[in-house]
């Protein structure tokens, strides 16, 4: 497999990355800004065995996965904001019923029709209320083109050893943005799925997909399994990325496109003499809330950046039992803030702690 | 000497369905043509959201439960990664002609090559007897109390008639359970569904008139005097669309 | 060392493809490199600019606000743009289709009649290149040996007479002098 750098717009950078960790089917709808991601696939699947299909909906896409991935194949979709809300459904029952599959959200303004430029609005909807009922999914923020790679491989893995959806959160910055790339080496981690539907060639019992439980006890105790589940993931998978916090007193912190911004605001703090640092919190959910616990004796404020009115704050707020001020800065609708608006609030955040 | 049992592919625990209600008799037509054909190891099946939704506790081939009204779109996925197996979706009215009249309209003109089981007894059953879309004009139920007024909620779906129109659709027909010779027809079509399957040709749908006592507020054998009387009809009986009668 | 490049001028300009070329150049002398369209609902002919990075740091934002370097190939972009260069920075203009009096005595900026030169040089749609050129011999970030490398890359090789004629026009703007 090449070890070449390329150059790749960070959707292309996804898709290719998900067809090498062996993703078999892929389903999707057009969208902006993700829309390279279908495009790609349409062309990379049939070369490679695969099945690309375009669904009559977003729905309808996100049931096509969880059709495929009942049967024990790597399946993925991909769209942006309006369009996982109308996944939500699918997602749901894809957790409902422990499917792994992969669905990738290339944000981009909201609410409504909303618009095409890149968002981070949709963190709540992707860390607490991806659907009806009591479930999570597990959620990597990439941050370059490269990670889009990176996390593409993770994804799949990570679904296939919990047993359920993983989602990546994007947005239009990182999909539309070219930058070099040099793709993972992957490594087999399939694991046997003797749960799936295959047909059972009468060697077995019947599997059964679903997550219909009639009795109330049963529901119950299918939910308190689950949670099992995610207390281990809790344990075992929360990643963040720090930069500079040892002794920094103000730490910024965003995922995806707004951390990239953030960590030029840090470095042009540290030329003035702040003493600025930056947690990127790498998986949404779990939240890293160590990255924040490790900090909080030693950092005096944080400032949390995003590109929404804020919804990433409240978990910052939470990770630091709210000892310290956690203010916030974010630019909505599309619109990127700069480093230099992200300096000015270090500066103010500077002046206040005088 | 032939012996009346219960087929292989239908698991031998009681049903929950009402007493006259038809979708028991489907269930085991669909499960002798599995035997017959012995392709229970080899089949996947898709149940969908009402009265038939723990289906999957009867047949006995491997079973996927789907969202409301998706079951094309999961039986699609499930077809597309596994198209060496046998794939068949069992859905009601509400499920296949309301809330996923887009699922399975877009099967049928992509032609996937599955086998639709469409239960059409004109009431939403598993909610308490709500119009459907196939809900005659006329016929009262819990949400069109004076009968349903076409002005107001409009005509019911034709769905066979609709389908036919696909030129993905490969095989649309439309029968009945009210009788043993209505029986053996049916069986006879479902057979065909999963034939055409089989030879690779397409979508296929057999709608079958089925009954409902309970909401119907009908005894059993009053529902199947109805079946005749006021559906058949309506819903007329018969082939819609056969691509292996055309190429003849 | 960062530059910050933005590219701006009609759709079907060449304006994505430049920038692909110069964040091509930095990628292949081992640079950091981001290069991000703008992107909106329209498909041909309205404004399109796009933003390259080339650094030997990791790059925070791909959003260039301030560019050092401007290449403006209509009238609406130059306008638009030329007041956020970089005091000191330099500005590639296509003399054809820019008329206004040079807005700025802060920055080196250079006026190439690309377009012209690409229509009686039979290189249509090269005035996007023939500007790089320009932006090559007045700047030097980018080597052309490392430009040359690029156009081989981007273009398939099965166009063989595509890369011939880009190198021609990166020699064009090399050339050329007011």
């Amino acid at each position: 497999m090449s070890n070449e750098r390329m150059l790749m717009k960070g959707n292309e950078a996804l898709a290719e990355a998900a067809v090498r960790a062996g993703c078999k089917c892929y389903f999707g709808y057009p969208i902006t800004p993700q829309t390279e991601i279908a495009a790609y696939m349409s062309k990379r699947m049939p070369r490679c065995g695969g099945v690309f299909l375009q669904a009559e909906s977003e729905i309808a896409a996100i049931n096509m996965v969880y059709g495929a991935a009942a049967t024990g194949v790597r399946a993925m979709t991909s769209s942006s904001s309006p369009g996982i809300s109308l996944k939500s459904e699918g997602i749901s029952y894809a957790a409902g019923c422990d499917l792994p599959c992969v669905i990738v959200n290339v944000q981009r303004g909201g609410p409504g029709l909303g618009g095409i430029q890149p968002a981070q609005s949709d963190y709540y909807l992707a860390t607490k209320a991806g659907g009806h009922g009591d479930f999570s999914v597990i959620v990597y923020a990439p941050s370059s083109v490269q990670e889009m790679a990176d996390f593409a491989v993770k994804a799949f893995d990570m679904a296939d050893k919990y047993r359920m959806p993983v989602m990546i959160l994007s947005d239009g910055l990182l999909g539309q943005m070219m930058e070099p790339v040099v793709f993972p080496e992957i490594k087999n981690n399939e694991p046997e799925k003797d749960w799936a539907c295959t047909g059972h060639n009468n060697q077995r019992r019947h599997n059964v997909v679903n997550s219909l439980y009639l009795k109330p006890e049963e529901l119950e105790q299918s939910n308190i399994e689950r949670f099992k589940k995610y207390d281990t993931i809790k344990q075992e998978l929360p990643e963040a990325e720090t930069y500079l916090t040892e002794d920094a007193e103000i730490i910024v912190t965003g995922y995806g496109a707004a951390a990239r911004i953030a960590r030029s605001a840090v470095n042009a703090a540290r030329a003035e003499g702040i003493k600025a640092g930056l947690i990127r919190p790498i998986t949404l959910w779990p939240f890293p809330e160590k990255a924040y616990a490790d900090t909080v004796d030693t950092a005096k404020a944080y400032l949390c950046t995003e590109l929404s009115m804020g919804q990433m704050i409240d978990d910052v707020r939470l990770a630091t039992s709210c000892r310290r001020p956690v203010r916030f800065f974010g630019r909505t609708g599309g619109v990127i803030p700069t480093p230099a608006e992200i300096l000015a609030q270090i500066k103010l955040i500077k002046e206040e702690l005088k | 000497m032939a012996v009346y049992r219960k087929p292989h592919s239908l698991e031998d625990i009681s049903m929950h369905f009402c007493p006259g209600c038809t979708h028991g008799i489907v269930h085991r037509l669909v499960c002798e043509i599995i035997d017959e054909m012995g392709i229970e190891g080899d089949t996947i099946g898709i149940c969908p959201v009402g009265c038939s939704v723990v289906s999957y506790d009867y047949f006995a081939c491997d079973m996927i439960e789907a969202p409301h009204g998706r079951a094309p779109a999961v039986a699609t996925g499930v077809k597309r990664s596994r198209p060496d197996r046998f794939v068949f979706t069992y859905q009601g009215d509400g499920d296949l002609a309301a809330i996923g009249t887009c699922e399975t309209v877009h099967a049928a003109t992509r032609g996937e090559n599955i086998t639709v089981i469409f239960i059409n007894n004109t009431i939403y059953g598993m909610t308490g007897g709500q119009m459907a879309p196939t809900t005659l004009p006329g016929q009262v139920t819990q949400t069109t109390p004076f009968g349903r007024d076409p002005k107001i909620a409009g005509y019911p779906v034709m769905v066979c008639e609709m389908l036919s129109q696909l030129t993905g659709t490969a095989y649309a027909e439309r029968v009945s359970v009210d009788s043993p010779a209505h029986i053996n027809a049916a069986k006879k079509a479902i057979r065909k569904g999963f034939e055409m399957q089989k030879n690779n040709q397409g979508f296929s749908i057999i709608e079958v008139l089925s009954t409902c006592p309970t909401n119907w507020g009908l005894t059993p054998e009053e529902s199947m005097e109805r079946v005749r009387k006021e559906m058949i009809p309506y819903y007329p009986l018969g082939v819609y669309k056969d691509i292996t009668a055309e190429n003849k | 060392m960062t530059s910050e490049i933005q590219l701006a001028g009609f759709g079907g300009q060449g304006i994505l493809f430049a920038g692909k070329v110069l964040a091509y150049c930095g990628m292949l002398s081992d640079r950091e490199v981001s290069w991000l369209p703008c992107y909106g609902p329209e498909m041909r002919g309205g404004t399109c600019n796009c933003s390259v990075c080339l650094s030997d740091e990791p790059i925070g934002s791909p959003v260039v606000n301030d560019p050092d370097l401007l290449i403006a190939m209509n009238e609406p972009s130059y306008t638009k743009f030329i007041g956020a260069v970089k005091e000191g920075g330099y500005a590639f203009v296509d003399s054809t289709l820019v008329d206004s009096e040079k807005l700025r005595d802060d920055i080196d900026e250079f006026r190439v009649p690309a377009t012209r030169l690409a229509d009686e040089n039979e290189l249509k749609g090269g005035a996007n290149i023939i500007l790089i050129g320009k932006l090559i011999k007045e700047t030097g970030i980018i080597s052309m040996d490392d430009i040359e490398a690029a156009i081989r890359k981007i273009v398939p090789a099965k166009k063989a007479q595509l890369i011939e004629n880009n190198l021609r026009a990166i020699r064009l703007g090399y050339e050329y002098s007011e």
